[in-house]
């Protein structure tokens, strides 16, 4: 009989309100550029203090961590890259947290060592992360493997080949460390050692990201041939003729070729003047070392098609 | 208008804090800062303005949510030990003016300590570096944001103490903090999930209170600016996070039996 | 219009871990006090007393009837600034002078600011705090808080003034002071509720008490209304050693210090006693009457366990 029934009515109409309206807020403030609310992941920026702060619950911090990482970089990856400041001390506080979470070395090896925008560009780091990973993960094939990897991406075949080479002799092994490491050592940079590589890479992970970038190399490593290829082939109608062909289909009809060339995601290349063979959408390509329009300025966003 | 009766509650209860040593704190803090002060300027070359402004934001924000909990707590349920609730109910206060009256009053207390605590991080500030900054308006912001960290704390603690113990209540006010920090990764985490699991956990991770991104320290420590954005944002949200965790105190002492 | 009327008031607290059983505090209530009246709530310890009071303050809600004071609902704020209301061992606030908790309780009470100083005076002048008015309340003695806490009851001059208990803690001297106070409440028109277990309180003091035990209302009348229906006693005392025979057939026991004798009587029987004391020519010293009479109500009422209780002094 006492209780005010307008106070009740009021309060519950101000609480039901108001959750919804922060809720509202919150979707908004996570919306609100990452630059502005990650650095707070790195409030303790040295993972021994971390370690000890964390009273022991190094395993659940560190999947907190992992999972900081990933989501920096998906973010700045869909906004177009960037930086990626916080891509090595994320990584590395994960894995001095916990130096058994495998993923984080392949992923950190990988992005670690890409080239900007696709990556942080810094191969000295990718390299000490996944040393660290060796040491603490000795018998990890995978490890040796992502290694040499980096070694590879920065022309070090005799690294590269060094560190197959220990990866083939654990006892798990798979077996084609060791075919690597002997096409290392004779054919370092060759195409063809590239595709092996790659190919490797696709087969080995289960991570999405790291499927898609190895994918996009394939690709890139196809185009690379099929220009070149393409190239030739022009040059030779061109002492043929005396000129250049001005179209693909110029030289279908001559039955040069049974059809448009088309390029990896089966878009039609073009000829272009003087013989260069360019793809059509370069946007959706990337890492391409040949068959760039003239001119072209690469997108700041890079786009790694889901792999196919 | 301001409702008199919550005025002179509120007033009271900063009297009160204040008159309870709460300001003592102070002390701690000043010779926290004097020492981080001398001991930087000898050990870290280069980044002692790094370390006053982390070290000094932290314990700032430290300090407050430790008094924040440990007064608010005790709000409710030291008025109805003392029995001056009694003596005050049967006057004409509203149960909700009560709620409203200490909140505010503890809220400022917080605003006065803290205001007290800045002035010791810029003096440490300047001994250190000799000079400000124009990138030291962050700092100004960061300190904003820990008050808006303490008025959240504040309503909770105060929320728990409308019906639970003061043991309960401080437990409950810092695991929240504590969760409210990951709050972000939570949301992730949620995000994650499927179906009704992850319905569900969306709808948890939404009411848990986020303290993660009223946590500038380290970006300011770092002179980064903070989005004009994320002020207002975080304004609005400390709003209606606290109305709402209020209405929830007054809905539940209003029906309290005062035993 | 009476000042305070209570309808079949009932209150069952939920209790236990799931609040599946349930404790009764209060059977329906039915009281009526009419303005003016000092009213005494008795009853031991545990009988409900504290219930019924801060239920009429709106502290605990009923479980059902009503109440109202002053022809007002308990929730009324227009009501609830003219009385006053005294806990049961009160603290306050231990960081604040005495002036300044009444100060602040007549803020809440929404007190003029003009007349405030003055009638803070006037109150501490009233209970006697003047000379302590600017200490701090955690210097304060138990019966000082006690009387301060009177202060604040009477501070805003309510028409309906509740005590909880407001002689318990308090000395000798401290319990006629309040005895004094209430007499002056009365005397300027205001109806003072007040509970107490102290019966000889209620007995000096009011116009009308009601008895109450385990939730119950036993009792309810002008004390000399209650004590017709129970006899008294009277305490006699001789010189001379030894116990007539017509004292000693009644069966009452005789306590002896050296050659003095003392006896407690019923009332009836102080006639054959005297008597009986006449005829041995033994020296009479005193023929008092027993002053117990609304105890032995009590204890007809509730039984000797209650007694004790009831009897034992504030705590």
């Amino acid at each position: 009989m006492i209780r005010s029934r307008q106070v009740t009515a009021i309060a519950s109409t101000i609480l039901v309100c108001s959750m919804a309206s922060a809720a509202l807020l919150l979707h908004k403030v996570d919306q609100v550029p990452p630059a502005a609310t990650l650095q707070q992941m790195l409030y303790i920026s040295s993972p021994k203090l971390l370690k000890r702060l964390c009273l022991g619950y190094e395993g659940l911090l560190a999947d907190i961590y992992w999972t900081r990482t990933v989501q920096y970089f998906g973010g700045k990856h869909s906004q177009g890259g960037g930086t990626y400041k916080l891509l090595w001390p994320l990584l590395n506080i994960t894995t001095q947290l916990d130096p058994h979470l495998i993923p984080a070395y392949e992923f950190g090896g990988t992005f670690l060592t890409a080239k900007q925008p696709e990556g942080a560009g810094d191969p000295g780091k990718a390299i000490e992360l996944v040393q660290y990973g060796t040491q603490n993960n000795p018998d990890n094939w995978r490890l040796y493997y992502d290694l040499a990897f980096i070694y590879y991406d920065q022309k070090d075949y005799r690294h590269a080949a060094e560190a197959f080479l220990r990866g083939s002799q654990l006892p798990n092994t798979h077996p084609f460390l060791k075919i690597m490491a002997a096409q290392m050592a004779q054919h370092g940079g060759d195409l063809e050692t590239a595709r092996m590589m790659w190919s490797a890479t696709y087969r080995t992970t289960h991570d999405k990201m790291i499927q898609a970038n190895a994918t996009a190399h394939l690709r890139a490593i196809q185009v690379n041939e099929d220009v070149t290829a393409l190239e030739r082939l022009v040059q030779a109608w061109r002492d043929r003729t005396g000129h250049f062909p001005g179209t693909f289909t110029e030289m279908v009809s001559s039955g040069w070729m049974r059809g448009i060339p088309l390029d990896p995601l089966r878009h039609p290349y073009r000829l272009e003047y003087g013989g260069r063979v360019v793809v059509s959408n370069p946007d959706d390509l990337p890492f391409l070392d040949k068959g760039l329009p003239i001119g072209h300025i690469p997108s700041a966003v890079p786009k790694l098609s889901p792999a196919n | 208008m301001m409702n008199t009766r919550i005025l002179h509650i509120a007033t009271n209860t900063f009297r009160e804090a204040v008159r309870d040593r709460v300001l003592y704190n102070l002390i701690a803090f000043a010779l926290l800062m004097s020492a981080a002060a001398v001991l930087v300027g000898q050990i870290s070359i280069q980044i002692e303005r790094l370390v006053v402004i982390n070290l000094g934001l932290t314990a700032v924000s430290l300090f407050g949510i430790v008094i924040a909990i440990f007064i608010g707590i005790g709000l409710v349920s030291k008025e109805i030990d003392k029995r001056t609730l009694y003596t005050v109910l049967s006057r004409p206060v509203r149960r909700w003016e009560f709620i409203a009256g200490k909140f505010f009053g503890l809220s400022g207390t917080l605003v006065v300590n803290t205001f007290f605590m800045a002035i010791g991080v810029f003096a440490a500030l300047a001994y250190v570096s000799h000079h400000f900054e124009r990138s030291d308006v962050g700092i100004l912001v960061a300190l904003y944001f820990i008050i808006l960290q303490f008025v959240i704390i504040t309503a909770l603690a105060l929320f728990f103490s409308s019906f639970s113990t003061p043991i309960f209540s401080a437990i409950f006010a810092f695991w929240l903090f504590v969760i409210g920090s990951f709050a972000q990764d939570l949301r992730n985490f949620a995000a994650m999930a499927h179906g009704t699991t992850g319905l569900l956990a969306t709808g948890a991770a939404y009411l848990i209170p986020n303290f993660s991104a009223l946590n500038v320290i380290s970006q300011v420590a770092h002179g980064e600016p903070v989005p004009h954005r994320l002020i207002l944002l975080n304004t609005a949200y400390v709003l209606v996070y606290s109305a709402a965790v209020l209405s929830g105190a007054v809905l539940i002492f209003e029906r309290r039996n005062l035993k | 219009m009476p000042a305070i009327e209570i309808v079949d008031l009932e209150k069952i607290y939920a209790a236990g871990f799931w609040r599946k059983r349930s404790k009764r505090a209060l059977q329906p209530l039915n009281l009526a006090i009419a303005e003016g009246e000092i009213f005494g709530f008795l009853g031991p310890n545990g009988a409900g007393k504290t219930t019924t009071l801060k239920i009429l303050m709106g502290l605990v809600f009923p479980t059902a009837g009503t109440a109202r004071i002053l022809g007002m609902k308990l929730d009324d704020p227009r009501m609830k600034a003219q009385i006053g209301f005294l806990p049961e061992q009160p603290y306050f606030y231990d960081h604040l002078t005495a002036r300044e908790l009444l100060r602040y309780y007549g803020q809440l009470s929404g007190m003029d600011p003009k007349q405030l100083s003055r009638k803070v005076d006037t109150a501490l002048e009233q209970v006697k705090l003047s000379g302590s008015a600017n200490v701090q309340l955690r210097k304060f003695s138990k019966g000082m808080l006690q009387r301060a806490g009177i202060a604040q009851a009477i501070l805003h001059d309510p028409k309906v003034v509740f005590l909880d208990e407001p002689m318990s803690g308090l000395d000798p001297m401290g319990r006629r002071e309040v005895r004094t106070l209430i007499e002056e409440l009365k005397g300027q028109g205001k109806t003072v509720f007040f509970s107490t277990h102290i019966l000889s309180d209620a007995e000096a003091l009011c116009d009308r008490v009601a008895i109450i035990h385990q939730g119950e209302l036993r009792g309810i009348g002008a004390v000399a209304e209650l004590t017709a229906s129970v006899h008294g006693k009277v305490e006699i005392v001789w010189q001379g050693g030894a116990v007539p025979a017509g004292i000693r057939s009644m069966g009452a026991e005789c306590h002896s210090a050296g050659d003095t004798m003392r006896v407690i009587l019923p009332e009836e029987n102080q006639d054959t006693a005297l008597e009986a004391l006449r005829r041995e020519h033994l020296r009479l010293i005193s023929v008092v009457p027993v002053r117990t009479s609304l105890e032995d109500y009590f204890v007809a009422q509730l039984g000797t366990s209650a007694k004790s209780e009831a009897v034992s002094p504030g705590t």
